[in-house]
């Protein structure tokens, strides 16, 4: 029901939405709570366990019950909470947890069984059998209860991450944290303020009281313009602070405003603050009667939130249940508003209460009697005895605890005030924090102004500053004077977890059950294990829990408080990496020239190549790949190798280091030469293999695999910075600012000599010859060194001149009868030379394994030297590199499969090596392999059974030599 | 968790990556026995306090820097750089 003339709605705006189908309207302003209150609609939900009709009981982000589905499709959004979100036009909602409606929901059958169905019913009824856990017991628990569905699909809507940095972020924008932010900034400090709400003001603007003789609202309205005009305060509202992390770094969720054009829903923050201020304010709590979950029954600080704020009223009959002064107000205001208080009920007997309706103290509500359409009527104990009081509303209030949740992010436990009945934050549970306000037990707005400026005061002096002393805001500072009540004895299930089904009883069951630890009670009943964790219910559970093993609250505890404060989706913490997002795509120079070419791309790492070229014709990639084989081995190839990793290294001491990185000796390498160079890690198996070449004197540039390049890297750093940093030299990774080409095959040097400025010769530029050239005008560098076996040449130019090389390189190579080739010919020409990739140097083989242990110089030390002549690292029982060929000659040989003795049977224990990499060599016309075959080198000629039990494969091979074209290197050379 | 490089300042722990305990600074002489290289490259304490490990600022200056800081609390005592620990070795 909307009240005439109270609230802060625009009612001038009118908003059309619809709720399971049904169309109603509100106002701009309106949550879509509030809205559906002015509606009269009370039902909006069904119980996660037991489907029972659930309606709003807050008023903010702790909201357990009213949970719905925003949108249809792809983009819905489910579990959003009814109170926080902003009602706009054309939303559609959708209830949840129900089945086939809202109204009449077929599951609410599990209601019946609840006898059956209390707390430790997963682990007592589903036991045994096992398998009848998963395949049975599990799907049908998760149909009947939960609580909304994704779409399935894909999500198209946009979200968002971003960073910022403070002196002081304020949590909460009530009175303590705007008092708290305004006297900060106006001491010097850069200050954040978060706030949940669309506009600051905390309780300011759910209560009708006054600050410096003005509305509350009203003078939030004029502090938030204030501290947004301020020049060293950030104000973010919608910006909910959900976790507390190490050295000041907080996550905070803001929902960017409903309907602005192409913005994102939400964005996750992550906040770094020198110091931070606490003012979080409270919650309040229910009291747990039988029957407290109707529909109608609300918290009575929510009930005066939805009168003043949106001038709508749950009920046209209210009672109102409290054990505080506090509790007081929403009669007052309620009544003030014409609505008829059918009831105060104060469980206090020396309560004061005054105003103009029936008062019961020392009274309690022991049941809401009603159906699914909500409370009819409340069943009221008095000390003259029970009776009956019809109401369609009750406002109820079992005090207020302060919201202490992030303060205790970081295992910090809370202190029990037993004259406030709640938890409160002690002192440095997170470091730089304090707490101020509601959430440290100050309920009365003069307090929470007066803690929010005393904590921006400790604040300042600590970080340098002084504070301002001025005169603070006149406000009530209202005593509270609460005496605890948590439940009220009675037959019927009385709730304390509305959000995951968990009642007194319930908890009193844990206690006898010898669940007696409050970590143990919550996950037998689950209580506090809902999306909401408890808010509502945490401290009122560990009350009945002391109360039934005879404890006192401090010592019972509470559980532990984790990140997020509020549900925070994926999406949002993952902002940016969906889909490509996913990882950052790195280009080659000839990427876009390889792709108008039709080559399909692979990944490798980050980066993309061509895998093959087509051409017209060709209808498998196996054809493109032998027929570039083809042109590398007899005319011309070019292929893009800019992947693999460069190093530039410069200095005085740059040989000293790399004799240490290398197992070969690199200080005797002469300027203008290059070596093969092979490195090992600490513990002495293979790390990476590549070129060094020598440009001058105290000048190296090295090459890494593509796979390894940022792996060693971070290698040679760590070799420098933290065991030889005596050794004079500096190193930078150059991959990204050279782009490299291979044009390899006979007529390669003829290819070059029409580009060069100046032509090169077997005499001036020898295999294993690098130095500086020219071509067109541009300063290059050329590598004489061959990955194919062929006489072949590296080339280098600066990145921005790569593409128009490659188109140059490529025009040309297509005039001598070769032209691009891609990764699959760029394999199989290794493989043919029995070349080592990563498939090969994975890890766990050692230079001994690769047959290059005469690499490993005797005649100095290096790294991972020591660690390789381990025993058991080198041997006959080593399994050693070797090539394979399939006796039949056209057996394809398949990576991943086992080597056995041909008498072996096919098993595990028998296996004595296994396939590495395999193609196909149209040179040789066979298929090929490299593997690894237990004492493989003294064993060439000999046959080995390949098995591959997964694709069903079974090939007797040939032990071969690594090497198949050309052992002896003539064609290098030539 | 923020980190203090001391050429860049503190920074995100996104910008770091672990590499383990600074034990790994003291590299033993390649004759100093089976004992000492295992020690070095696989014996490690599992402290409850008080701990000093590698970390490099790979996503910045590329400094690997020696952190002090406590697996208990979370707390940061500081850093060094690597290669001044070395020097004053
Ligand atoms: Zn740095």
């Amino acid at each position: 029901m909307r009240i005439n003339g109270r609230g802060r709605v625009d009612r001038g705006r009118a908003l059309s939405f619809t709720f399971d189908g049904r169309r109603y309207s509100g106002f701009a302003g309106d949550t879509l709570a509030s809205a559906l209150v002015a509606n009269d609609v009370k039902l909006l939900g069904r119980s996660f366990k037991y489907h029972r009709p659930r309606g709003l009981l807050t008023a903010g982000s702790e909201e357990p019950n009213a949970l719905v589905t925003l949108g249809a499709g792809a983009a819905s959004e489910p579990n959003a909470r009814a109170t926080m979100v902003e009602l706009r036009d054309g939303l559609q909602v959708r209830s949840q947890n129900r089945w086939p409606s809202l109204d009449w929901d077929l599951l609410a059958l599990n209601d019946l069984a609840a006898p059956f169905l209390g707390a430790g019913f997963y682990y007592k009824t589903f036991m045994w059998p096992r398998a009848f856990w998963e395949k049975l017991y599990e799907p049908a628990i998760r149909r009947a209860a939960g609580l909304g569905a994704l779409s399935g699909k894909s999500n198209p809507d946009r979200y968002e991450k971003a960073f910022a940095f403070c002196d002081l972020l304020v949590i909460g924008g009530g009175p303590t944290g705007m008092m708290a932010a305004h006297r900060a900034a106006e001491a010097g400090l850069d200050v954040i303020l978060c706030d949940e709400g669309t506009v600051l003001g905390g309780r300011l603007l759910s209560e009708d009281e006054t600050v410096d003789g003005q509305p509350g609202a009203d003078w939030a309205a004029a502090m938030q313009r204030d501290l947004a005009a301020h020049p060293k305060v950030r104000v973010m509202t919608r910006t909910t602070v959900t976790g507390a992390y190490d050295q000041g770094t907080f996550g905070a969720l803001e929902r960017i405003v409903p309907d602005a054009e192409g913005a994102p829903l939400e964005c996750f923050w992550r906040i770094v603050a020198k110091r931070s201020i606490l003012a979080a304010g409270a919650l309040e709590r229910p009291v747990a009667f039988a029957g407290n979950d109707r529909p109608g029954i609300l918290l009575a600080g929510a009930m005066r939130a939805y009168l003043h704020r949106w001038g709508v009223v749950p009920g046209r009959r209210v009672a109102v249940f409290g054990n505080t002064d506090d509790a007081h107000r929403t009669a007052r205001d309620l009544a003030a508003a014409g609505v008829h208080v059918a009831a105060v009920i104060d469980s206090r007997t020396d309560a004061k209460v005054q105003g103009d309706f029936p008062v019961y103290t020392g009274a309690q509500v022991c049941r809401g009697a009603g159906g699914r359409d909500g409370v009819e009527a409340i069943r009221i104990r008095t000390p003259r005895g029970e009776e009956s009081i019809a109401v369609d509303a009750l406002a109820v209030s079992g005090g207020w605890n302060p919201s202490l949740h992030l303060a205790c992010h970081m295992n910090g436990r809370p202190d029990w005030r037993e004259d406030i009945a709640a938890f409160v934050p002690r002192d440095g549970m997170v470091p730089g924090m304090t707490a101020a306000g509601a959430c440290a037990g100050a309920f009365s707005t003069h307090g929470c102004l007066s803690a929010g400026a005393a904590a921006a005061a400790l604040v300042a002096r600590d970080l340098g500053r002084t504070p301002s002393d001025a005169a603070l805001p006149e406000a009530e500072d209202a005593p509270y004077r609460i005496k605890a009540l948590w439940a009220v004895p009675g037959r019927g299930r009385a709730w304390l977890d509305f959000q995951n089904d968990v009642t007194v009883k319930d908890v009193v069951q844990a206690a006898q059950e010898n669940f007696r630890s409050v970590e143990h009670m919550k996950r037998y009943t689950t209580q506090g294990m809902a999306p909401d964790q408890g808010k509502s219910s945490n401290v009122a559970a560990l009350a009945v829990l002391a109360d039934a093993t005879g404890r006192g609250i401090p010592e019972t505890g509470t559980t532990t408080f984790r990140p997020p404060f509020v549900p925070v989706s994926i999406a949002a913490m993952g902002a940016g990496a969906q889909g490509m997002g996913f990882a950052p795509r790195r280009r080659t120079t000839s990427d876009a020239a390889a792709r108008a070419r039709g080559a399909p791309m692979i990944e490798a790492g980050l980066w993309y190549r061509a895998s093959y070229f087509p051409q017209a014709g060709e209808a498998t990639w196996r054809q493109s790949c032998d027929r570039e084989v083809g042109m590398v081995r007899n005319h011309v190839g070019i292929c893009d190798v800019s992947t693999l990793g460069k190093i530039d290294l410069q200095g005085p001491d740059a040989a000293d280091f790399l004799d240490l990185v290398y197992t070969n000796r690199m200080s005797t390498l002469k300027p203008g030469r290059v070596r093969y160079g092979l490195m090992l890690r600490e513990d002495g198996h293979v790390m990476d293999d590549g070129t060094c070449a020598r440009l001058g004197e105290g000048h190296f540039v090295i090459t890494t695999t593509t796979a390894a390049a940022g792996a060693v890297m971070k290698h040679l750093e760590f070799v420098h910075q933290c065991l030889v940093p005596h050794l004079d030299l500096a190193m930078i990774s150059v991959t990204e600012s050279w782009a490299q080409f291979a044009v390899a095959g006979p007529k390669s040097r003829d290819l070059l000599n029409g580009l060069l400025e100046t032509p090169v010769d077997d005499a001036s530029f020898p295999f294993m010859a690098c130095g500086p050239v020219r071509l067109g005008g541009v300063a290059a560098r050329l590598f004489r060194i061959s990955f194919s076996g062929e006489h072949a040449y590296e080339i280098a130019v600066p990145a921005r001149y790569g593409a128009s090389l490659f188109d140059l390189l490529v025009a040309r190579a297509e005039a001598m009868g070769g032209g691009a080739y891609g990764m699959e010919a760029l394999n199989v020409l290794r493989l043919e030379k029995g070349h080592i990739t990563h498939a090969e140097i994975h890890g766990r083989t050692t230079a001994f394994d690769i047959g290059m242990d005469r690499m490993v110089s005797a005649a100095k030390e290096c790294i991972g030297k020591t660690m390789a002549a381990r025993p058991g690292l080198v041997g006959p029982e080593r399994e050693q590199l070797v090539g394979l060929a399939p006796q039949d000659g056209r057996s394809a040989l398949l990576p991943g499969a086992f080597l056995f003795a041909p008498d072996d049977k096919a098993e595990r224990a028998a296996a004595q090596g296994y396939v590495t990499s395999a193609g196909y060599s149209p040179t040789l016309g066979a298929p090929l392999a490299l593997g690894f075959l237990r004492d493989g080198r003294a064993r060439q000629g000999e046959v080995v059974k390949m098995v591959d039990h997964l694709r069903g494969a079974e090939v007797l091979c040939t032990v071969t030599d690594s090497v198949r074209v050309d052992p002896e290197g003539g064609r290098l050379r030539g | 968790m923020r980190l203090p490089c001391p050429i860049c300042g503190e920074r995100d722990l996104r910008e770091f990556s672990y590499l383990g305990d600074a034990v790994r600074l003291h590299r033993p002489a390649p004759d100093a026995g089976t004992d000492a290289w295992d020690a070095y490259l696989h014996l490690r304490d599992n402290p409850a306090g008080r701990t000093r490990d590698l970390w490099q600022h790979e996503a910045g200056c590329g400094a690997w820097i020696v952190v002090t800081r406590d697996t208990v609390s979370h707390a940061v005592e500081g850093a060094q750089l690597a290669a001044e620990m070395r020097d004053a070795d």
